[in-house]
C-alpha cells in the first residue's frame, strides 16, 4: 500500500504545478478519472481476497479521499488567483474627479432673502407681495406722505412716461416696499373687517425697490424687506424685542449692540432708525445703518380702514443688500448686480 | 445743518464733551453726521506784529525780520526770524510759531540758523497752521489783532463744526436757537437766548404792506432801513460764525441775513428800496407772471406760487428766492427788510417743481416759527446798524389768521400702550416740562399746547414721540413679543420659491439679479418690441441703457453672458427669478402695467462641465428641455414649434401646460448670435413663475402584483412628423394594458429611406390583475401596429 502514498503525494505535487482551470481537471484525469490510477486501484479491489478487501478498499478512499480534497484546494487557490488578478486589473484612480453636473447656487441676497423669512416665519410672519410699478397712492399717500410733503423729496423717484410721451403721474417706480403695508391692510379688512376682532397681520415684504441713485454705496434698483405687525396690543417694546432677536439669530451671535435712534418717517410714528454695532470682527464698534422703523401712523391705519385706538402695530423697512454685504462682508454693493460668476460662485 | 459748537455753546453750555453732546443729539433724533475740528492739533503759536525786514545777506528769497511776540519773548524784546514769504512787510500781524511749537504734519518748530542767521521761530501762512489751502503767503491779521495772544484762542479755533442731518419733522432745529433748545430740554442745561431788543425808528419812513392771499402770508413785517454802507466789512466773528455753517460771506448786509436766518431760523430777505414802488403785496402768482431770479434763472411762475410784488411788478418768489432786480447790491443805501411767515402748504414742493432748492424755502416748506417774526427783523436791524450804520423806520406789520395751535391730548394709557412702556403720569409731566411745553393736566390726561415753532405736535403720537425721545428709546425695554401662538398653512400643494430656485441651482444654474430698466435695443431684439406705444420708457432714467422696463429677462442674461464670456468664463448657466412690465389696461392691481413674475434661465457651453470624463458636448435644446421637464415634473408639459423674435425659428418652442401656455425655449437667434458677438447659440427659456409653484398632492394607485412585459419596436415613417403628433394620435387607440411608451432611438440616414427617420418605441404592457398571456401581448401590440399605420403609414423596421 505504499502505493497509495505515492499516489497521494504524485497527485499533490501535479496540481500544486498547475495554474490554469482547464489543465487542472485533465490532471485530475490522470488520478480520479475513468481510468485514472484511484479509478484502477478500486477495479482491481474486487480481485483481492475477502479478508483483505476490507483494509485495502478503506486505505484506497483515505488516498481518494486526499488527492480530491488536494483538488478542491488547489481550484480554490487558482479561482482566487484569478480573482485577485481580475480586481488588480479592473483598479480604478479613485482620486481622479468625479464625473458630474456642477452645482450652481443662488444669488447671496436671495440667501439673507430666505434667511429673513425663515426665520421670520418661525415667529408666525407670513410672506407678502406687491408691484413694482406702484400707484403714487400707495408708494405715498396712503402711507400719509401727501403731495408736497417734504419727505417725498428724501426718495429720489423713477416716473414713467405714457406712450405718447407724456408723463405719466399716477404711477412710478415703487421707491420702498412699505405700499405692500397699505395693499395688504387694505385687503386684510376686506376679509376679515366685519369681524368683532380681526385677526392679526404678521407679514414680511421682500422685494426690490427702485431710487435715482447710483454711486459705490447706492444702486438704482435693490432690496427691502418689508415687515410689519398689526394687533390688539402691539407696542415699540415689541419692536424693540424682535428686531433684537432676529438680528442676532441673522448674525447668529450675542455678539452684537442694537440700538433705536429716533427719526421720521411720515408713515409711522414715533419712528427709529435701527443701529448695529459688532463687538468684534472687522467692523468693530461702528454703527451701522440697517433698518428704518416704527410704530404704524394712526392715518395710515385709518386710511387701511383699522381703527388706530383699538389696533395698533409696527413697521419696518429693512435693507437685506446691507445685511448680506455685513454677513459675508462683501464691500461693494454694486457686484451684486454685475452678473459675474465669479463672484456669485462664491455663495453657491 | 451745520454750525459751530462754539456759537451753540454761547446759547447753552452742558458740561458734556463734544463727542458726548454729539451722542446725546443723534439719540435725541438729532443726528450727527459729522463732528470735525475746525483746525488740527498745533501748539505754541501767537500773534506776532513784524517791526522790520532786512534782506537776508546770503539769501535773495528771505528776509531777516524783527518780530514782537509780546510777553512772549520773556522780557518783550522783539525776536530775529528768517521768513521767506512774499508778503512779509514791517507793520504786519501775523501768526507766529516759537521754538518749540509743534505744527500740523509732526513739524516741530526750534531755534535754528537759516544761511547763517539765526531764526527763533516760524511765521505761519493759513495752510501751514492746517486751516485753509492758502499757501501763497503769511496769513495776514487784523491790525488790532492783540500781539502774544495764542493763536487758536484769537481765532477760536479750538471749535469743532457739527453736522447735523434733520428730519423733515424737525424744522425748528434748523437754527442755533432750535439746537440750543433742544440740547436744554434734552440735558437739563440753562439756556441763554439771545437779547434781541426792539430798534427805535430814527426816521418816519415806511412802506404799506397787503396781505393778499392771507392763508398763505398770514405775517409779514417790513421795514425800511436808509444810509447803509453796504461795503462795510463784515466783521470777523460773523465771517468766522458763517463760514463754520457752511455758508460763504458775500457782503455785510447778505451776510447779516443769513446770520439771522441760522442764529434763530427766520429767513429774511432786504430788497433795494430804490427799486420798489408803493406797496409791498403779498400775493399769488398772476396769470403768465414771469421772474428773473437772483440765481440768474427766469421762471414762469405757476398760478399757485406765493409771490412778493410792489404795486407795479413781482419782486421774488415768497420765502423761496429773490428777484435779481430788487436785489441788493454793494451801491445799495436804502434797503426794504423783511421778515415774514409763509404757511408751508404755500411753499412746499414749489423750490423743487422748478429744480432748485434754497435755504429760505427749505425752511418755510418744513415750519418756521411765527413767534419770532418780529424778533428777527429786529436782530437783523441792530445788526445792520452795528456793521453798516444807517436810519432805521418803524416796522410795519401785517397780519391775518396765524396757523392755530390746537391743544393735542394725549392719555397716559394710550402712551403706555404704544410704547409698551408703564410711564405714570408723574413721569410724563416731568418730561413734558423738560420740553418746556404748555400743558395742562387732569390725572391721567394732558392737553399740551404746541409751540409756535413746533410744527409736528397735532396728534397724541406726536406726543408720543416726544415723550419716547426724551425718555430716551435705549431706555425702552426690548422683551420677547408676545402674541397667540397658531400654525402658517403651508399648503403642500404649493412649492416654496426658494425649493424651485433651489432646483436650478441644483441643476448647475446660478441666480442673478439684474436691473429691471434696461436698453430700448433689448426689447425690440428679444421681446420684439419696435413699437414705441409698447414700450414702457422711465420719464427720469438714470442712463439711456437704463432707460425702458424690461418685458422679457432674457436680454439681462444675454448681457451677463457676454460679460462672463469677457471674464474667460466658457461654461455659463444663469437664471432670473423677477418680475416683466407689459401695457394692459385691464391690468391688476395697478391699471395699465400688468407686471408678472417670470423664470427666466440660459445654458451655454458644455453640456457637462469640462473635465476627463464628461466629454466634450455642448449644452443643446434638450438638455434644458430635460432641465425644465425635471423641474414641472410631475406635472407633464408640451412643446410645439414657436415663432419669437429673440430665438431660432427652427429650434425653438412654445412651452404649454394644461393647454395653456406658459411659456418658451429655444436657442437664441442667429442675428442676436451675431449681434452679440457671441461664439455660439446660447439655449434660453422663459417661464411663468407662478406655474412653478403649483405642485399636486400625491394620490395613490395601485401598484400590480403581475409582471410586465416589454415589447420593442421599429417604425418608419415621415421625417417631418412631430413625435408628439405620433404619441397624441395613437393615444386615442391604444390598448389599456399599454401602460408605457418611451422612445429610445431616433434614426435617419443610411438603412432608411430619404425623407423618412426610424424611431424605436419600447412599450411596456400590465394588468393589475392577472398576468397577460403571450395572446393578450400580441394582440395589444397588432393593434398599436395598426394604428401607427392607418393614422401615420408606419411601417415596421425590419
Amino acid at each position: 500500500m505504499d502505493n497509495l502514498k505515492q499516489i497521494v503525494s504524485e497527485a499533490k505535487a501535479a496540481f500544486a504545478a498547475i495554474s490554469d482551470p482547464d489543465a487542472l481537471e485533465q490532471v485530475k484525469a490522470r488520478f480520479l478519472g475513468k481510468s485514472g490510477q484511484i479509478t484502477e486501484l478500486l477495479k482491481e479491489l474486487g480481485k483481492l481476497p475477502p479478508e483483505v478487501k476490507k483494509t485495502a478498499g478503506a486505505a484506497i478512499n483515505v488516498a481518494k479521499t486526499a488527492v480530491e480534497s488536494a483538488l478542491n484546494e488547489r481550484r480554490e487557490a487558482i479561482r482566487k488567483a484569478a480573482l485577485a488578478a481580475r480586481l488588480a486589473e479592473e483598479a480604478l484612480d479613485v482620486t481622479l474627479p468625479g464625473r458630474s453636473e456642477a452645482r450652481g447656487g443662488l444669488h447671496p441676497v436671495t440667501r439673507t432673502l430666505e434667511r429673513i423669512e425663515s426665520l421670520f416665519a418661525s415667529i408666525g410672519f407670513e410672506v407678502a407681495d406687491g408691484p413694482e410699478i406702484e400707484e403714487d397712492f400707495f408708494n405715498f399717500t396712503a402711507l400719509n406722505t401727501p403731495e408736497d410733503h417734504p419727505a417725498r423729496s428724501m426718495h429720489d423717484t423713477f416716473y414713467l412716461q405714457n406712450p405718447d410721451g407724456s408723463l405719466a403721474d399716477k404711477v412710478l417706480l415703487r421707491t420702498h416696499t412699505s405700499p405692500v403695508q397699505a395693499r395688504y391692510m387694505q385687503a386684510h379688512v376686506a376679509r376679515y373687517g366685519q369681524l368683532e376682532k380681526m385677526p392679526e397681520i404678521r407679514i414680511i415684504a421682500p422685494g426690490r425697490v427702485y431710487r435715482v441713485d447710483s454711486d459705490a454705496t447706492h444702486s438704482p434698483m435693490f432690496h427691502q424687506v418689508e415687515g410689519l405687525w398689526v394687533g390688539e396690543n402691539v407696542s415699540f417694546a415689541d419692536l424693540k424685542g424682535v428686531i433684537a432677536d432676529f438680528l442676532r439669530s441673522f448674525f447668529e451671535t450675542d455678539d452684537l449692540t442694537v440700538r433705536f435712534r429716533p427719526s421720521f418717517f411720515p408713515f409711522t410714528e414715533p419712528s427709529a432708525e435701527i443701529d448695529v454695532a459688532f463687538m468684534s470682527g472687522a467692523l468693530k464698534g461702528r454703527w451701522l445703518e440697517i433698518a428704518g422703523c416704527g410704530m404704524v401712523h394712526p392715518n395710515v391705519l385709518r386710511h387701511a380702514g383699522i381703527d388706530p385706538e383699538k389696533y395698533t402695530g409696527f413697521a419696518f423697512g429693512m435693507g437685506p443688500d446691507r445685511l448680506t454685504m455685513l454677513r459675508y462682508g462683501v464691500n461693494d454693493l454694486r457686484l451684486f448686480f454685475e452678473g459675474d460668476l465669479r463672484f456669485l460662485r462664491q455663495f453657491a | 445743518m451745520k454750525f459751530s459748537e462754539s456759537w451753540l455753546r454761547t446759547f447753552v453750555d452742558p458740561a458734556l464733551s463734544s463727542d458726548e453732546l454729539s451722542h446725546l443729539l443723534t439719540m435725541a433724533g438729532l443726528e450727527v453726521e459729522d463732528l470735525s475740528p475746525v483746525a488740527p492739533a498745533f501748539n505754541q503759536v501767537v500773534v506776532a506784529q513784524v517791526l522790520e525786514v532786512v534782506k537776508h545777506p546770503d539769501a535773495d528769497r528771505l528776509n531777516v525780520c524783527q518780530v514782537d511776540i509780546g510777553q512772549m519773548s520773556g522780557s518783550g524784546t522783539p525776536v530775529q526770524i528768517v521768513c521767506g514769504a512774499p508778503n512779509v512787510a514791517a507793520g504786519l500781524k501775523v501768526p507766529c510759531a516759537l521754538p518749540g511749537a509743534e505744527l500740523p504734519g509732526d513739524f516741530k518748530i526750534k531755534v535754528a540758523k537759516v544761511r547763517g542767521i539765526e531764526s527763533s521761530g516760524m511765521l505761519c501762512s493759513a495752510k501751514e497752521l492746517g486751516i485753509a489751502e492758502d499757501a501763497s503767503g503769511l496769513l495776514v491779521l487784523p491790525a488790532d489783532a492783540p500781539v502774544g495772544q495764542s493763536i487758536r484762542e484769537y481765532l477760536d479755533l479750538d471749535d469743532q463744526v457739527f453736522e447735523i442731518k434733520l428730519t423733515p419733522n424737525r424744522a425748528d432745529c434748523l437754527s442755533l436757537l432750535g439746537v440750543a433748545r433742544e440740547v436744554g430740554a434734552i440735558t437739563g442745561a440753562a439756556t441763554k437766548l439771545p437779547q434781541v431788543d426792539a430798534v427805535p425808528s430814527t426816521i418816519a419812513d415806511t412802506r404799506a404792506v397787503v396781505l393778499d392771499a392771507p392763508a398763505a402770508c398770514p405775517l409779514y413785517c417790513g421795514r425800511i432801513v436808509k444810509d447803509v454802507n453796504a461795503k462795510a466789512p463784515t466783521p470777523e466773528w460773523m465771517k468766522r460764525r458763517l463760514e463754520r455753517s457752511g455758508i460763504r460771506s458775500i457782503s455785510a448786509l447778505v451776510d447779516i441775513t443769513n446770520y439771522v436766518m441760522l442764529e434763530l431760523g427766520q429767513p429774511l430777505h432786504a430788497f433795494d428800496n430804490a427799486h420798489l414802488e408803493g406797496a409791498v403785496h403779498a400775493r399769488l402768482a398772476l396769470p403768465e407772471e414771469k421772474l428773473l431770479l437772483l440765481n440768474e434763472q427766469i421762471i414762469a411762475v405757476d398760478a399757485d406760487i406765493l409771490m412778493i410784488a410792489d404795486d407795479a411788478k413781482p419782486l421774488a418768489m415768497a420765502g423761496i428766492m429773490g428777484g435779481e432786480e430788487s436785489g441788493i447790491t454793494l451801491e445799495t443805501r436804502e434797503l426794504f427788510l423783511e421778515s415774514a411767515f409763509f404757511a408751508p402748504a404755500a411753499i412746499a414742493g414749489r423750490a423743487r417743481r422748478h429744480g432748485f432748492a434754497s435755504d429760505a424755502s427749505h425752511r418755510f416748506e418744513r415750519g418756521v416759527d411765527f413767534g419770532g417774526t418780529r424778533r428777527a427783523i429786529e436782530r437783523a436791524t441792530q445788526l445792520i446798524l452795528d456793521v453798516c450804520g444807517g436810519q432805521a423806520g418803524p416796522v410795519v406789520e401785517a397780519s391775518a389768521e396765524l396757523p392755530a395751535r390746537q391743544p393735542v391730548r394725549l392719555r397716559t394709557a394710550r402712551a403706555e400702550k404704544v410704547l409698551g412702556l408703564p410711564l405714570g403720569a408723574e413721569r410724563i409731566a416731568g418730561l413734558f416740562k423738560g420740553l418746556a411745553l404748555n400743558f395742562t393736566q387732569e390725572g391721567d390726561e394732558f392737553l399740551v399746547t404746541p409751540p409756535s415753532w413746533r410744527f409736528d405736535m397735532e396728534i397724541e403720537e406726536d406726543l408720543i414721540e416726544e415723550i419716547a425721545r426724551l425718555y430716551g428709546y435705549d431706555n425702552i425695554p426690548s422683551p420677547a413679543p408676545r402674541a397667540r401662538m397658531a400654525m402658517l398653512r403651508q399648503p403642500e400643494a404649493q412649492r416654496p420659491a426658494y425649493r424651485i430656485r433651489q432646483m436650478l441651482a441644483d441643476r448647475g444654474y446660478q441666480e442673478v439679479v439684474n436691473f429691471a430698466f434696461v436698453e430700448s435695443a433689448w426689447e425690440a431684439d428679444f421681446a420684439g418690441k419696435t413699437e414705441e406705444a409698447d414700450l414702457i420708457r422711465l420719464a427720469n432714467p438714470i442712463a439711456s441703457q437704463m432707460a425702458v422696463m424690461r418685458s422679457t429677462l432674457i436680454g439681462g442674461l444675454v448681457a451677463n453672458l457676454v460679460t462672463n464670456l469677457k471674464r474667460k468664463q466658457t461654461r455659463v448657466r444663469l437664471f432670473e427669478v423677477g418680475r416683466i412690465f407689459h401695457r394692459d389696461a385691464s391690468a391688476q392691481p395697478v391699471a395699465g402695467y400688468r407686471q408678472p413674475w417670470r423664470l427666466s434661465g440660459l445654458a451655454f457651453g458644455g453640456a457637462l462641465p469640462d473635465g476627463w470624463a464628461n466629454g466634450g458636448r455642448k449644452v443643446d435644446f434638450f438638455d434644458v428641455k430635460g432641465d425644465l421637464e425635471a423641474l414641472l415634473a410631475p406635472a407633464v408639459l408640451r412643446f410645439e414649434k414657436l415663432d419669437h423674435p429673440a430665438l431660432h425659428p427652427g429650434r425653438a418652442a412654445r412651452i404649454l401646460l394644461d393647454d395653456r401656455e406658459v411659456g418658451c425655449l429655444g436657442e437664441l437667434h442667429p442675428e442676436w448670435v451675431q449681434k452679440y458677438e457671441l461664439t455660439a447659440a446660447p439655449v434660453l427659456f422663459e417661464l411663468e413663475f407662478d406655474i412653478l409653484k403649483a405642485v399636486c398632492v400625491p394620490a395613490y394607485a395601485e401598484v400590480s402584483k403581475f409582471p410586465a412585459v416589454i415589447r420593442d419596436l421599429a417604425i418608419v415613417v415621415d421625417r417631418g412628423l412631430a413625435f408628439q403628433a405620433l404619441i397624441d394620435g395613437v393615444k386615442q387607440d391604444l390598448p389599456g394594458l399599454i401602460t408605457d411608451l418611451q422612445l429610445f432611438d431616433v434614426y435617419a440616414g443610411k438603412g432608411v429611406p430619404e425623407n423618412k427617420k426610424s424611431l424605436a418605441l419600447r412599450i411596456v404592457m400590465q394588468d393589475t390583475q392577472r398576468t397577460l398571456q403571450d395572446s393578450d401581448v400580441d394582440a395589444a401590440m397588432q393593434q398599436l401596429i395598426a394604428s401607427l399605420e392607418r393614422n401615420f403609414a408606419a411601417q415596421l423596421r425590419a
